[in-house]
């Protein structure tokens, strides 16, 4: 089952780790913030999360430093 | 700055106003007397969750800019109520705080006609069976606001709060945000409103103006109030028109031709270039044969938004406007989203220099580059309405953008600044 990440603009500060994690998904921009490398439906707050993909992502979610990332179903 | 037509509507025997004189029908800063003697008295006592499928009837969208169906957000929250674990009761607040700095219609609404918003608040909250309720809205409409609160006794529990006078108080989470106590900045967008809003309570923001039509919908019914307007627009909405001659504010028919307020508003069309819909989220349009409909085909209608009708006339330049409009909406960022902070100021620059007359080919290509990056990527919709608006002044001004580039300005008498 695929899963969402969202992103919460409002805490997110670019620190990157989560385009380490997961470089398949989240590129970054001129400014460092991540980037949904394709975005569903033009979403680019919510990326989607494949099977593969899914430790990584919670791990992203888990050490991100400025809590800024959720899993959701 | 306030507009009314001298005709008053026949309302004796208070089977509802005719014609589009609709929310000042009682007249200038209406008394709860003048309120009563022209709309009759609120059927309040009347009201329950019932009413919901006469909004849905009645067809009102929302008119404080995104123009979703008021029956929907309003079932929506008494869901949330139905869905959440802990049955909390639902907030319903009124949306009084206009940021838009080309939009008065709410103000001129609370002013001259604050009986009619407090009683679609108090029929509004019915609805959902809400406990709290809020009037939320800028220091200039408050005293008037209190005043109507303070003549009538079904309206004490409603407590009036202050909205800052910035572009983003009024996005429905810093609405939330700011009662709750906080600054009024757009919260993330995870979690509905309508689940969980003011201290984790479903809760309902509904603009000043929408209330108002809810008030008049409660006595007169659904299809009293799609009697002006069409079916795919019924009702009325209030415009704020600026730019050419004295602000006024007017009350036009759902999907009205846009060249036909304007005329109507004592504008000469002869001497309008085009004209900025919906403020400084909207979009640009030319020429006028557009309707003002939140739906419709693109090539034909044009979203209201909040009501902004900002004409710019045939010696401006459309490209130096839009660049002065994205420069305050840059400045605007509530400064929490990154991309925002740092896409809006980027996007100034380029189109400034585009306005400017930098020759460089480029730079189109760059604004559209960074739009990509800003697009979507926001707790709130200002990056996106910023980006809708560059869009379509590239769009509506391209040969300003072709001249500009070759350091020629289709206004201003030939060359770009």
């Amino acid at each position: 089952m695929n899963k969402k990440l969202h992103i919460d603009w409002t805490r997110c500060d670019g620190r990157g780790l989560c385009t380490e994690l997961l470089p398949a998904v989240l590129g970054r921009d001129d400014w460092g913030y991540p980037v949904v490398r394709h975005p569903r439906n033009g979403d680019g707050t919510n990326a989607t999360i494949g099977p593969d993909e899914a430790q990584a992502a919670r791990d992203a979610v888990k050490l991100c430093p400025k809590l800024a990332l959720v899993l959701q179903a | 700055m306030t507009h009314m037509t001298s005709q008053m509507p026949v309302t004796s025997q208070h089977l509802g106003p005719s014609g589009n004189n609709r929310l000042f029908a009682a007249g200038s800063n209406a008394t709860l007397a003048d309120h009563e003697r022209a709309y009759g008295p609120l059927p309040e006592h009347c009201i329950d969750a019932t009413f919901i499928g006469v909004l849905e009837q009645s067809g009102l969208t929302g008119r404080g800019g995104a123009a979703f169906a008021s029956w929907r957000k309003v079932s929506a929250t008494g869901q949330g109520r139905d869905g959440a674990l802990l049955r909390s009761r639902p907030v319903v607040i009124a949306n009084g705080a206009e940021g838009e700095p080309l939009s008065f219609k709410d103000k001129t609404l609370l002013l001259h006609a604050p009986h009619l918003v407090l009683d679609g608040l108090l029929v509004a909250a019915r609805s959902v069976s809400a406990s709290s309720l809020y009037v939320y809205t800028t220091a200039v409409a408050m005293p008037a606001v209190e005043a109507a609160i303070a003549e009538r006794r079904d309206a004490r529990r409603i407590q009036v709060i202050e909205a800052p006078e910035t572009f983003i108080s009024g996005q429905a989470s810093a609405v939330v945000n700011a009662i709750g106590g906080g600054n009024a900045l757009p919260l993330d967008n995870r979690r509905r409103l309508s689940d969980s809003g003011l201290k984790g309570r479903p809760t309902l923001v509904l603009n000043v103006e929408t209330l108002s039509h809810v008030a008049l919908i409660a006595r007169y019914g659904a299809q009293w109030f799609r009697s002006a307007g069409s079916d795919r627009d019924p009702g009325t909405r209030l415009v704020s028109v600026s730019g050419r001659g004295a602000d006024q504010v007017l009350e036009v028919a759902g999907d009205e031709g846009l060249g036909f307020v304007l005329a109507h508003a004592g504008i000469d069309l002869s001497g309008v270039q085009a004209v900025l819909v919906g403020g400084y989220h909207g979009r640009w349009v030319k020429p006028l044969d557009y309707r003002l409909t939140p739906s419709g085909p693109a090539g034909q209608t044009v979203r209201p938004g909040a009501g902004v009708l900002h004409v710019l006339s045939t010696g401006q330049c459309g490209l130096e406007a839009t660049a002065w409009i994205v420069e305050y909406l840059a400045g605007q960022s509530a400064r929490q989203c990154g991309p925002c902070v740092f896409g809006l100021p980027a996007m100034a620059k380029v189109l400034a220099a585009i306005a400017g007359g930098d020759r460089n080919p480029k730079l189109v290509g760059e604004l559209e580059r960074l739009g990509t990056l800003v697009a979507r990527r926001g707790a709130c919709h200002h990056p996106d309405g910023t980006l809708q608006l560059i869009q379509s002044a590239l769009e509506i001004f391209s040969e300003d953008v072709g001249a500009h580039l070759t350091g020629n300005c289709t206004r201003m008498g030939g060359r770009a600044a």
